[in-house]
This record gives C-alpha cells, structure tokens and sequence, in this order.
C-alpha cells in the first residue's frame, strides 16, 4: 500500500488531472497502435499472399473474402456483457488481444490450406470483437465525461497511427526477407504480442464498487433499451451505419478510375489513415467544446463528399487527396466521438455492455448497407448509386440530428 | 500486475521488445538467405516442341515432356504466372509488392510488348497460334475483413494490337437473354484455334458460368454453369475445367472434361481438390498444378477420358503449359 501510494501519486486526478488525458487512455492507445501495426501489415499483404503466394482463384478467394462470423456479433454482446458482470473488462479485452495474436503464427501454421486460413482469420475477428468493447468500456471509466471527446481522439490517434505504420512495416520486412510473407507473420505475432504485454503491464481495469442493487443481470442489460436516451444513441448509431458504405467499395471505386489505376491499393488506406490520425485529437478537443453531435453529424457529411468526389468532375490527384482526406475526416469525427457520446449516456454498471450493443448495431448495419449499395450498384449503375448514397448520409444526418437533439432536451 | 513498480514493468517492457525485435529480424533475415536467385541454362526457350514450360521457384523453366525427370532448363525470366504456345510465352512478373506487369515474349525471348497490369495477376493463356494473349487479375482484394472481390479479363491481339482491358465491357446474354449486371466478373480465358473466339468464366448472381465469347464483336453468350478456369483441346470439341463439387467451391474442386457437342462431363482420376485451370499437355493429357497442404506446388498429369491414375511431372512447379 505505501509502495503504491508513492508509486502513483499523480495517479488520483486532481485539479490539474482533469485536463489531462489520464495515463490508462495513452496504455490503451499504446496497446492499440502496437496491435494495429500488427493487425494492418497482414491486411495489407494477405491479399497479394492468397492470389500470388497461393494462387488461389477469383471463387476461392471470394469463399474466404465472406468468411463472416455472425458469432462475432455474439461474441462481442456475450464478451461486453462477461465484463461487465465480472467487473473484469481488462482479461476479456486481454483475452482478444491475445487471440488475435496467436492467430499470426496461426497463419504460419495454416500453411496454403485455403480452410485453415478462413478459420485463422474467422478467430483473429472473433478477438477483434471481443477487445474492442471491453476497451472502450475502459477509456470512458477512465475519463471525466467531459473530456471524454479528448480521450477517445488521442487513443484513435494512436489506433490510427498503427493502422498508418502497418503496411510500411510489411513492406520494409518483405524488402528485408526477400518477400518471405511467412516473415511478416512472424514479425506481426512479435509485434501483437508486445501489445498483449503493454496491456498487461499499463493497463489498469477500473472496478467500481456498486451497491448490491446496482447487479449486472441479463434483466438489467435488457433494461438498456428501456432507456430512452440509450435507445435514441443505438437508432442513430445504426441509421448512420446503414448508409455507410464499406471502405473497400470506396477504394474500389477510387481504382476503377483509369486515372488512378496504377495508384498502390495500401496507399489508399495509408493516406486515410493519415488524415485519421492527425484529425482525430482536434476532432475529439472539439466535440468536448462545441458538443460531440454537431461533430459526429458533420464527419457524416464529409462522407457524402467523398461519395459525390468519387464521380466528381475533380480527377487525377487532386481528386485521390481530397477524397482520402475527407474520408480521414469521416472517421476521426466519428468512431471516437460516437463512443465518447455513448460513454456520456451509459450506465457505468453496463458500460462494456451498452458499447457492445451500439457497436454491434453499427457493425449489422454495414452490413445490410454493403449489401444495399451493391444492389443499387447493379441496378442503377456505381454513378447513380454514389449519388443515392450521399443523399442518403445527408437525410440521415439531418434525421439523426433531430432524434439526438431530442435527448439534449429531455 | 500494478504491484510492479513502473521502472519494473518498463524495463520488462524493453527487454520484451529487444527479444521480440531479434526474433522477428532474425527470421526475416535467415528466410532471405534461402531464397538463392536460379542457376540459368542457356538451352532454355519457348518455341515449340516436347516440352513443358513450367514457373519454378517464380522463375520460367523447361522440362523435356517425354521424361520430365531429366534435369530442367532453367531461365532467369521471373514469372508469378505463365504460359507458352506458337512460339509465343505470356509471363506476368511482380515488379513490387503490389504492382504487376505483362510481358510478351517471342520465340527467342525478346519482348515484344509489356504493359502494366492493374491488381494481383491470376492467370495467363495464349491461344495455340501464339497470336492471342489473356490475363486475370484481382482488382479488389483490399483486406481481408470486407467483403467483396473483383477480377479484371482481358485480351490482347499481339497481331493488330488491339486490345480489350476488361470483359466487362462485352454484351453478354444470359441463357439466351440480354443481361447486365455490375456483379460480373470473369477469369480464365481459353482460346479456340480462330483466334477469335474464346471460352471464359463469368461469375454473377453466385454462379460460376461457361461462356463463349467473340473478341471482334465483343460479345459473350453463357453456354452452362459450374464450369471454371476452362481449358480447350487442342481438337476444340472438350473443355478440360474445374468443378465446384456440390456446386459450391466451399467445398473444392475437381478436374472434369466437359464434352461441348454433348455436355456430358467426365470427371478425371484426380480426386483431390485441384485450383488451377488446367492445360492440355495432349490430345488426351491433362497436366495441372496440385497445391500440398503445406503449399508446396507441384506439376502433375492425368488422362483426358478420366481413366487411369494421375502422375507427377514436376516437383517444386506450377503453372504447367505443353510447348
């Protein structure tokens, strides 16, 4: 006890503390950019490693492309919900870095059998939806809800700086192995077991002491959707998510342009990420001031942009830079800013719950929204489709605007 | 673990990462070390004759057809993807990690033409002439978590020039209709002895069709389903291809000739799951790449009529074309 109480004196936020971002939000950005540098190089070569290592055909491909785990869902409402009743959101987020972790060197393992990858990759989901909540969950614990804008721009800063380093760290190790992918791998389950251990180390769980009527029960997780202004968070989360159309149809798109064709698919996601991490702190600052609504509304309608650039007169690179940095914009005033609303609404009982809930509503919602544009695509042509879309995102973010204004007044 | 003083758990940390970095550099490196460039013969080359032209080790190199066995001829053309006849050799190359090119090769392995191909490069063929030239490539395949693939077709005349970057903008009609549709992606080309004319797979609404397809008029017509990475005799009445077994490539494939007078399908001797588009090494042969679970390729054979057992030709080889 004395150990500790001279260890951390500057660990109980006084005065000065709450204008910092506490120490638990940067081990978790720590944890975060660690795990993202990992996650995002085999992202970005898994591709090239299926068609050119594996030559695998176009209907193999697309057999293992849809590998999606409805589990997952599950996964991440049964995971948010453990938390939250065990009161130990650290070990199930630690539990999903851990998976994901293993599951680099299950790549190595998993050989060029096209089944043994499809599951490696199924269980390397199943990890990220099991972290993903329990996290957030620890960030909003962790920060004064004032500042909670703040707090959740410098960990998506540090999240998306990993994303941006990723690829350029598969790259130097394949000019440094000769392209060996199995080197990545291995340099990805080094890199995502270093994060594993910054979050043991860091990472400090926050356990409240409820009062015993204050349980976790399935009742009282149900109970979340009596709550209005938790009902109108979860509406709005998943109206936006209905209109927002995958980042691979965007990159697509960007592709299809005969102008940019030869333009490197991971350079796309590097710049988004780019502008993701430069945005995202002053974003999050931001919302605290002028309110995280207003925000989260405009970064939808940066995306409307990037849909109406997409077949916009603008071409060549004025046309890649702008749509990239729009997209940035889309998600550093959104991702972060939506859980930093949701940390202001939930109890803090159900917190890892709630997040769940919200996260997966969007999370379905992509998906009925991939699905959506892809029949627009077909039956109106990508032209008219982007177009419908961004129309699309602007009635949404004029109705979600409504929806939430309603909760600032009651 | 905050019962660790935080000098403690930093240099835990240091230390972790030092070990971490050594392992992963370490294994970068020594995997480097076992990728040795080839030893080239100067007897290797593309003109016709009983051999087989094979990517070893992502370098072209040739085996005698007769008795594959003898030692190979080895050239220094780096190829993910290749494929030779009439005196003609198609080799796709990886320039870097995500940038591809075509090279057209003649006879003595000049270059006659070579652009830059957009996405991951999947398959080649040229048609028996040497004239036609065909290749597939992924467009999508951005990650790994979003759904989604698209491939891109095209042709080249090496004759008149002319060139058809993608498929896509071909009429199609479906079962005797006009159809549409933006799902529509096509891969393996084979071409027939007109030079004009072709088979391919087109892919839409979840199945996996055979088409025809006229490069003049830039059209293409379905003829039936569950026929993949077709591959035409030399006589032009089979298509050697890959089946989807229960109609679902979930499940894997198996070689099959489909007869296209009759539309009667032999299924071949090999019953393991083979993705390749496979290639006539004969009247009656059909040689094609086996992947090991370990993913280690090898060139193999089987007879045409679905007798007989299947036989290795080349270890360590893939993408296997009759000179």
């Amino acid at each position: 006890m004395y150990l500790s109480t001279i260890d951390r004196p500057k660990g109980s936020a006084g005065e000065k503390g709450r204008r910092r971002i506490g120490a638990n939000v940067f081990a978790l950005g720590a944890v975060s950019l660690v795990t993202d540098i990992s996650s995002e190089m085999i992202v970005a070569v898994l591709p090239v490693y299926l068609v050119i290592g594996l030559n695998l055909s176009p209907a193999a491909y697309g057999v293992l492309d849809g590998i999606y785990t409805g589990a997952t869902a599950l996964l991440r409402l049964a995971g948010g919900y453990v938390a939250d009743r065990t009161q130990r959101r650290k070990l199930v987020a630690g539990v999903g870095y851990s998976l994901s972790a293993v599951m680099k060197l299950g790549l190595l393992a998993a050989g060029r059998s096209v089944g043994a990858i499809g599951a490696v990759i199924a269980v390397d989901r199943a990890g990220k939806g099991l972290r993903s909540a329990p996290r957030d969950a620890l960030i909003t614990l962790s920060t004064p809800s004032a500042d909670l804008g703040r707090a959740f721009g410098v960990h998506r800063t540090m999240d998306s700086a990993g994303a941006f380093l990723g690829p350029l760290v598969a790259l130097a190790v394949l000019s440094l192995s000769a392209q060996s992918f199995d080197a990545v791998f291995v340099t990805s389950f080094c890199i995502a077991s270093l994060g594993v251990l910054l979050l043991v180390l860091f990472v400090r769980d926050q356990r409240q002491h409820l009062p015993a009527t204050h349980t976790v029960s399935i009742r009282s997780a149900a109970g979340l959707f009596g709550d209005a202004a938790v009902r109108r968070l979860l509406v709005a989360a998943s109206l936006l998510g209905l209109v927002t159309v995958g980042e691979g149809f965007v990159y697509l798109l960007l592709q299809e342009r005969e102008d940019l064709s030869i333009v490197w698919f991971p350079v796309l996601a590097v710049g988004t990420n780019l502008a993701y991490l430069l945005l995202a702190t002053p974003f999050g600052m931001l919302a605290d001031r002028v309110g995280r609504v207003p925000v989260m509304l405009g970064g939808y309608v940066a995306l409307a942009g990037v849909y109406l650039l997409l077949f916009g007169p603008l071409g060549g690179w004025p046309m890649l830079v702008l749509t990239l940095l729009l997209h940035g914009v889309f998600y550093a005033a959104t991702d972060g800013v939506l859980m930093a609303l949701a940390g202001g609404v939930l109890p803090e009982a159900l917190r890892t719950t709630g997040i769940a809930l919200i996260q997966t509503g969007q999370a379905l919602a992509y998906l009925v929204s991939s699905v959506l544009f892809g029949v627009a695509w077909q039956f109106w042509g990508a032209t008219a489709a982007c177009q419908v879309a961004a129309v699309a995102v602007l009635v949404t973010v004029f109705a979600t605007g409504l929806l939430l204004k309603q909760k600032a007044q009651s | 673990m905050s019962d660790l003083s935080l000098r403690g758990r930093v240099l835990i940390t240091v230390a972790a990462a030092v070990v971490l970095a050594i392992g992963a550099v370490g294994y970068a490196v020594a995997a480097r070390e076992k990728a040795a460039p080839p030893v080239t013969s100067d007897s290797f080359s593309i003109t016709p004759g009983p051999r087989l032209l094979v990517v070893r080790g992502r370098y072209l190199a040739t085996v005698s057809a007769d008795d594959p066995s003898r030692p190979a001829q080895q050239s220094a053309i780096s190829c993910v993807r290749a494929y030779a006849a009439g005196g003609t050799g198609v080799c796709l190359r990886q320039d870097s990690m995500w940038t591809y090119s075509l090279h057209v090769l003649d006879s003595g392995l000049a270059e006659t033409n070579s652009f830059d191909v957009r996405g991951l490069p999947n398959r080649a063929r040229v048609s028996s002439s040497g004239r036609m030239v065909s290749w597939t490539a992924f467009i999508s395949g951005e990650s790994y978590n979003k759904g989604g693939f698209s491939t891109r077709t095209g042709i080249l005349d090496t004759r008149t020039g002319d060139v058809a970057k993608s498929l896509e903008t071909f009429a199609i009609t479906r079962d005797g209709e006009p159809y549409q549709a933006a799902d529509v992606n096509f891969w393996g080309v084979t071409f027939t002895a007109d030079d004009n004319r072709f088979y391919a797979t087109m892919a839409t609404d979840g199945l996996r069709y055979l088409v025809q397809g006229d490069f003049a008029s830039k059209t293409v017509r379905t003829i039936t389903d569950n026929v993949e990475c077709p591959s035409l005799s030399p006589d032009g009445t089979r298509i050697a291809f890959k089946q989807a077994i229960d109609d679902n490539p979930v499940n894997g494939w198996r070689l099959a000739v489909l007869d296209l007078e009759t539309l009667q399908v032999t299924t071949l001797a090999e019953k393991r799951s083979i993705d390749d588009q496979p290639a006539w090494l004969s009247g009656d042969t059909i040689g094609y790449t086996f992947r090991d679970s370990d993913g280690t390729p090898s060139v193999w054979a089987t007879s045409a009529d679905g007798s007989g057992t299947p036989r290795l030709l080349v270890e360590n080889a893939e993408s296997p074309a009759g000179l």
